[in-house]
């Protein structure tokens, strides 16, 4: 059952803030993932603070790198649950874990972090794995 | 909302995704809720069979790092017995 609305505000904004768009239909997500071209990041939101508490400013630290996606797209597992199905279909042979990130290249995941490689880490740690992913597959089409 | 733990007072390693081995053939993988003296508590797991052949060990943990935890198990508890060692999936793949 989602959470209260109210409760995850913060954590939706907190996400729009360092420019992502929030995909929280069905059709949004294929309108933004079906046919994607160029470099996107999806994060998978999630209200766990031991895991999202520290993924989502790392990625505000990470999107600061001069090699960055071309998009950055969020879906929130367990409240807009029928997108976050749906994105989740673009990256199926990843088993689903929120929160996460999934790099993708012209439709296809070149990367992709699960819940339990962040679990625990610092938003820096976090944040150097993820430029470190940046650099390797987004440098040549930044 | 940064840093903000929906869990206090909860053991250490509670919400982190764990490898359990066992003194016998089985090893888990899921994420940690809870030790008490009946055994380990885990969430969405993962089973590796050494006794059934298949993938080593090793490669079922490897793939659960890059893939995923396929789970077969929402819930499962293990017993105190059975319980050889505990390990973060990341500190074991690293």
């Amino acid at each position: 059952m989602p959470y209260n609305p109210a409760l995850v505000a913060p954590m939706r904004e907190e996400m729009t803030r360092m420019g992502a768009r929030e995909l929280t239909t069905v059709s949004e997500v294929d309108a933004a993932l079906g046919d994607q071209q160029g470099t996107m990041l999806v994060f998978v939101n999630s209200v766990c603070g031991c895991a999202a508490g520290n993924a989502r400013p790392a990625l505000r630290l990470a999107l600061q790198h001069g090699v960055r996606p071309q998009q950055v797209v969020t879906v929130f597992a367990g409240q807009d649950v029928d997108a976050a199905a749906r994105a989740r279909q673009y990256f199926a042979e990843y088993q689903p874990s929120s929160p996460s990130v999934a790099l993708l290249r012209d439709g296809e995941v070149v990367h992709f972090v699960h819940r339990h490689q962040i679990e625990g880490r610092s938003p820096q740690a976090i944040a150097a794995d993820l430029t470190a992913a940046f650099d390797r597959f987004f440098a040549a089409v930044a | 909302m940064s840093g903000h733990v929906f869990h206090p007072g909860h053991q250490e390693l509670h919400g982190v995704t764990v490898v359990l081995e066992t003194h016998g053939p089985r090893t888990y993988v899921g994420r940690f809720d809870s030790e008490d003296a009946r055994g380990v508590h885990l969430h969405d797991v993962g089973v590796h069979d050494a006794s059934a052949g298949g993938q080593s060990r090793e490669e079922f943990v490897r793939r659960c790092d890059k893939f995923g935890i396929r789970p077969e198990h929402r819930d499962l508890l293990v017993p105190a017995a059975d319980v050889a060692k505990i390990t973060r999936l990341v500190d074991l793949v690293r």
